[in-house]
């Protein structure tokens, strides 16, 4: 029949094109994800989950221990961002001013790192900061100090340690808006009044927040869930929310308050990004359409 | 008609080289008060950076610019008294109209009740009452270069500087723009130094038209000065058409002289106080309106076309004669019985003022030092 012919002609294509990528947002992203969420209503005996309805782990959340922790996570989530927007955005405007080789090798500069590990690259750090490491020898070397620093293993290392990992994240999106931003606006303000510091604080700052706010989200969430830098740079000093929900599927082999922990997280990161988009942000800066 | 008038702006020998480019050439120019003087000239003439320069966008590699009698080389563009209106507009997409136009007063911490009284009086001035609440994105074009000029004046410089203003805008907005503008400037008094590339927007709103060419200015003269009396072959041929023959001088007496050229002789004033020699090379200028022609030899004139084409153009009527080597001359009139007819063979002559002989040295001379200047051949 005509009209059947019609219908396959157009319907394979199209569902062969849509289908991956519906297989895989289903089975990578949408099932794992609906698991998490009915795994943290269910208890466990101290070995194995147990199929039994509670709402205990969500009970669990508010014991004080883990209160300190998340106050802890925030506290460093947002020490990272205000490190990575203080060091970013001049970073990201010069290189938006530069001509278009050194541009080249900024960015390249900033990429290089990368594309190796970055549980790699953190554990060469701890090699340059350690108490036998490159910065006390070479502290103590030069008679600065007679006892080395402790620097590895403190909360500042471990802000350096996220800084380090997520300053591209700031950088580009800030680099994007700062790039766009019409020079003539500048110049206009200029002639109108408006000195270098004026412009920048009416012109420039309001025009590319855009990109500090996509910046800040970018920074911020990570922040609060990447246990290994607090791991290897923290030792065992400094537990974050990310650590907490690690060692509830690992070490406390308790999955279902490890779940209801991975609930909270999800929630806060909305919360965040529908502040985000109600302060007029816009979800393309996010890597999200 | 200038001799009186006080200088305002003050160009003195200014050049402007940006690394083996040298954009403009020991510029000379005094602007006055009140005046309208637009820069002219085609792209890469450089006429946009001497608005720049007087903006305080651009420093200059040499010379100096006086405004008010005071060297404004080391004031920054917002101590400078003048105001530039700028070629996108550049409106602040992130304000409002009302604090778009509030701008340079807030920078200048004027008292919030004065800056509102001065904000209404701008928005009236250019007939945008009720807009100040809206976004540079929800304005036409026309309205966007309303604001951006508000947003220049409120300022009260004493000089505005428009850099092709109009230029984004289409024909039937500009037409009423460049009036608006030329309204504006006469109400005001203020003096406007005007860029644009448009020949007919510079003729129909200047006051003096200062004409650009590779960097040097070519012709400084009130509009009629520049269409009557080109000063060289390129304000010729820019402003306007011409028919343009290259000649030799035969002979001058008193102001009239003889000129050859390729296919016969034909006669002109040449200006007072010009000297000639013999056989110099000159262009002889004749615009088509002024192009007379007749079946019979013209006394002093010996120069025989072929009518080629009639090209009507509505409001005139366009003939192209040709000429024994090959050059085409343009006649135009505003009526079609006074056009030759197809194919007819005529003599051309013209009025003896009507022609502007000009030397062709002028332009060489030039070419010279230029290439000295960058250590050329």
């Amino acid at each position: 029949m005509k009209r059947s012919h019609k219908f396959r002609n157009k319907t394979i294509p199209l569902l062969s094109t849509v289908s991956p990528v519906t297989i895989w947002l289903v089975l990578l992203v949408a099932a794992p994800l609906v698991y998490v969420f009915f795994l943290s209503f269910l208890s466990t005996d101290g070995y194995n989950v147990v199929y039994k309805f509670t709402l205990h782990n969500y009970v669990e959340l508010l014991n004080p221990i883990y209160l300190e922790i998340y106050g802890n996570s925030f506290l460093l989530a947002l020490l990272t961002t205000v490190v990575c927007t203080i060091f970013g955005y001049p970073f990201a405007y010069s290189m938006a001013r530069a001509n278009k080789r050194k541009k080249a090798v900024m960015m390249i500069m900033l990429m290089i790192p990368f594309w190796t590990n970055s549980l790699i690259r953190l554990n060469g750090w701890k090699t340059i900061l350690g108490k036998t490491g490159l910065l006390n020898s070479l502290i103590m070397n030069l008679g600065i100090l007679n006892h080395p620093i402790e620097i590895l293993y403190t909360r500042g290392a471990v802000v350096l340690g996220m800084v380090y990992i997520l300053f591209p994240y700031m950088v580009l999106p800030l680099f994007a808006s700062i790039d766009k931003l019409d020079l003539s606006l500048l110049e206009a303000s200029n002639d109108l009044g408006g000195n270098k510091t004026k412009t920048f604080l009416n012109i420039t700052l309001p025009l590319t927040s855009p990109g500090v706010f996509s910046g800040t989200i970018l920074v911020f969430i990570p922040s609060l869930g990447y246990f290994f830098v607090s791991d290897i740079m923290g030792g065992a000093k400094s537990q974050l929310i990310g650590n907490l929900i690690e060692n509830q599927f690992k070490a406390a082999n308790n999955w279902p308050l490890g779940a209801a922990l991975s609930m909270l997280l999800i929630v806060l990161i909305i919360l965040l990004v529908t502040i985000y988009k109600k302060c007029g942000g816009d979800m393309k800066d996010l890597g999200v359409l | 008609m200038t001799g009186e008038r006080k200088a305002i702006v003050e160009i003195k020998n200014v050049n402007k080289i940006y690394a083996d480019n040298h954009v403009v050439h020991d510029l000379n120019l005094i602007i006055y008060e009140g005046e309208f003087l637009t820069m002219l000239g085609p792209s890469g003439c450089g006429k946009t950076t001497i608005l720049r320069m007087i903006g305080g966008f651009e420093e200059t590699s040499g010379g100096e610019i006086l405004v008010e009698g005071e060297n404004i080389e080391e004031k920054e563009p917002f101590e400078r008294n003048v105001n530039t209106v700028f070629q996108s507009y550049a409106l602040f997409p992130h304000l409002n109209i009302y604090n778009n136009i509030a701008y340079g007063l807030k920078m200048k911490k004027v008292p919030k009740a004065d800056i509102k009284v001065r904000v209404q009086e701008m928005l009236e001035l250019v007939q945008l009452n009720g807009y100040d609440k809206r976004f540079p994105s929800q304005l036409s074009g026309g309205q966007k270069q309303r604001v951006a000029i508000a947003r220049a004046l409120i300022n009260k410089p004493k000089v505005l500087l428009l850099d092709e203003p109009l230029g984004a805008l289409d024909l039937k907005l500009r037409k009423e723009m460049q009036l608006e503008l030329k309204n504006l400037q006469k109400k005001l008094g203020i003096t406007f130094i005007y860029v644009t590339h448009d020949q007919e927007e510079a003729l129909t709103m200047s006051d003096r038209i200062a004409i650009m060419n590779q960097g040097y200015l070519d012709q400084l003269d009130t509009p009629e000065g520049i269409y009557e009396k080109p000063k060289t072959r390129f304000v010729a041929d820019f402003i306007g058409e011409s028919n343009i023959f290259e000649a030799t001088i035969k002979e001058v007496n008193e102001d009239i002289a003889r000129i050859r050229i390729e296919v016969g002789e034909a006669l002109g004033l040449v200006e007072k106080g010009v000297e000639y020699e013999a056989s110099e090379m000159v262009y002889a200028c004749v615009r088509p309106e002024k192009v007379l022609f007749s079946k019979e030899p013209v006394n002093g004139f010996h120069i025989q076309g072929v009518v080629r084409e009639q090209i009507y153009v509505g409001n005139i009527i366009k003939s192209n004669v040709i000429l024994g080597n090959g050059q085409l001359i343009k006649i135009s009139r505003m009526d079609m019985d006074d056009i030759p007819k197809v194919g007819a063979v005529i003599n051309i002559y013209w009025n003896l003022d009507d022609v502007v002989i000009m030397k062709s040295r002028a332009h060489l001379i030039r070419n010279v030092f230029e290439n000295v200047n960058l250590g050329g051949v």
